[in-house]
């Protein structure tokens, strides 16, 4: 997994909102199925006003059954479920909810401009349909049919319903699943500019990174039971903390791009533990990353497809969730 | 449209003018989406004017059924078979598919009326059914020399709306029973064998004598003899019993479907 250099927008993503209003709510709920498996186990977590909340853990951590508790698909075997203060089937909520789920397919024969103006016609108050078609960049497939689409372009369809309604809360199931790093990196910046505006967004994901980028706060669910929550910076840390198995690991991060520079002269950079070049790619693991990069980018003006990725990311996360 | 709907805040008389858009959209959507679907606008509509041509109107040509000709007795009973197959497979099949992909969560999650969902679809199931109706007529009276009256084929359309009701039930117990890769399969599997059970291919009264009795339970034999009842060709049984059978089957089929879906619900 790695992370695209792209520091300055990250950065600012992780200034927590001013406005702290309670949008939505799951107190001690615990959901068991008629089946007998519990999905989540007392799992009390807040949604604030103009916050981008990420739930992150493997697959069958709850993470879907938390969204579709606060959808009121499915109602919780304990505890209690609030969005807006209200009960989420009160139709009053959904009036004030989008949502993004995992699912198959839409209907295969109707356009995408048909099927956005159909969910917009749901909502007394829709979001304009040019807006709807530039945030979700639909932009040229408007007259497809659904079926026609690749599968970036459904999981975008599927964003712009969610959209529809111009909610004030918006729940996004694994809404970057098959998408190109570009399209991702566009829906990540509408997904800022609606918290921006002041929508609360709680978004599901099993990529760390993913969570990273884009989240206020970060919760961290394995078997349906908290793990941790906090700030990206906070559960990092927390991950980091928990992989002391391996210190040397912390601080290190892994630069590869293709450059001209060559191992030797890469070697004499500040910080560099260790060099590979395979296939024209260089990988450089380094403790001080800032610097490495500076010189070789000083030192190399043909320098490009870079990446920066951090080994601790993933390893934060697999040590958070693997008992 | 949308610009005006953002500055006015939402009235109480508006919001039941934007109900009724929900539905009528939802509608409109439902019977767009199915008419492009070739794979099943082409064979619900295809069977049973195939089906009534051979049967109707080139097997039989001139032949008479107690007295009355074939190909007006059998516009009554491949009309039905018709709108069998448009609520069995419109609302049957398509609630089967939105169900396994997870779409009717969705739907579910937005503010739609779940009520709009059902009614679209029976809505489009009657339409088609209409289509079916007129094409099967318009080619009775130009190949088969059937003669009807603008009433009877009122009363026949009529039949049609009411009679895609229990068929349209059934449909939602299958879907919501049968897995969805089985789910036409299986409906094929209820389709054929009602279909010819309750009279519908051949007379009734031309099936042997355990068939007819058992014809009683099928609903499909009781929308036949209401529909042969437009024409005064009804076989046995008064108007009110048939439709009392229907009553009792549509019933029936809704408990059941209740009952399925509150499982459902729970194990989700």
């Amino acid at each position: 997994m790695s992370l695209v250099l792209d520091m300055p927008e990250i950065v600012a993503t992780h200034g927590v909102p001013a406005a702290a209003g309670t949008v939505a709510s799951l107190t001690h709920v615990t959901k068991r199925y008629s089946n007998g498996v519990l999905a989540l186990e007392d799992l009390s977590l807040t949604l604030r006003r103009g916050e981008i909340v990420a739930l992150l853990g493997p697959n069958g951590a709850g993470k879907s059954t938390a969204v579709k508790l606060m959808m009121g698909l499915s109602s919780p075997t304990s505890g209690t479920v609030s969005i807006f203060g209200a009960d989420p089937r009160h139709s009053a909520a959904r009036l004030r909810t989008g949502v993004m789920l995992q699912i198959g397919t839409a209907p295969h024969m109707l356009r995408v401009r048909e099927q956005v103006n159909l969910f917009r016609g749901y909502y007394p108050n829709p979001m304009p349909y040019a807006d709807i078609v530039k945030a979700a960049g639909l932009e040229g497939i408007e007259q497809c049919f659904f079926v026609q689409l690749s599968g970036g372009q459904k999981q975008r369809m599927l964003f712009a319903l969610a959209l529809a309604g111009d909610p004030d809360l918006l729940f996004l199931d694994e809404p970057t699943v098959g998408l190109d790093i570009e399209a991702r990196r566009a829906m990540w910046s509408q997904i800022r500019s609606l918290a921006a505006r002041g929508k609360t967004v709680l978004l599901t994901t099993h990529y760390l990174e993913e969570a990273d980028a884009l989240a206020h706060r970060i919760i961290v669910l394995n078997k349906g039971k908290l793990v941790c929550a906090g700030t990206p910076a906070e559960v990092k840390s927390l991950g980091a903390a928990a992989t002391s198995s391996q210190p040397s690991a912390l601080g290190l991060k892994i630069i590869r791009c293709v450059t001209a520079l060559g191992e030797e002269h890469l070697r004499a950079m500040p910080g560099v533990a260790a060099i590979e070049i395979a296939n024209g790619l260089t990988t450089v693991t380094t403790s001080q990353p800032e610097s490495t990069l500076r010189e070789m980018l000083a030192l190399d003006q043909s320098l490009h497809s870079l990446e920066v990725s951090s080994p601790a990311l993933e390893d934060a996360f697999l040590a958070l969730t693997s008992n | 449209m949308s610009t005006a709907a953002i500055t006015l805040p939402a009235a109480p008389s508006s919001s039941l003018a934007r109900i009724l858009r929900i539905f009528f959209n939802e509608t409109r959507f439902e019977f767009l989406r199915l008419l492009r679907t070739r794979g099943f606008s082409l064979s619900v509509i295809g069977f049973p004017v195939v089906f009534y041509i051979f049967f109707g109107l080139v097997l039989n040509r001139g032949e008479a059924i107690h007295g009355q000709s074939a190909a007006k007795y059998m516009l009554a009973t491949y009309a039905v078979f018709g709108i069998v197959g448009a609520a069995l497979f419109g609302v049957g099949i398509g609630l089967a598919a939105e169900l396994a992909a997870g779409w009717l969560e969705l739907k579910r999650a937005s503010p739609m009326p779940p009520l709009a969902y059902l009614l679209a679809k029976c809505i489009t199931a009657m339409a088609f059914g209409v289509v079916i109706v007129s094409i099967l007529t318009l080619l009775g009276i130009t190949m088969g020399h059937v003669s009807i009256t603008l009433v009877q084929f009122a009363r026949m359309i009529a039949l049609v709306i009411a009679g895609v009701v229990p068929f349209a039930a059934m449909g939602m117990v299958l879907a919501l029973l049968a897995p969805f890769n089985s789910a036409p399969g299986i409906a094929n599997m209820i389709y054929l064998p009602m279909s010819f059970c309750g009279g519908l291919w051949v007379p009734i009264m031309f099936l042997p004598k355990v068939l007819q009795h058992f014809a009683v339970i099928l609903p499909t034999y009781h929308a036949a003899q209401l529909m042969l009842g437009v024409f005064g060709y009804a076989f046995a049984g008064s108007t009110l019993s048939h439709w009392m059978g229907l009553l009792g089957f549509t019933l029936l089929m809704l408990g059941i479907a209740w009952v399925a879906f509150r499982r459902l619900e729970q194990n989700s």
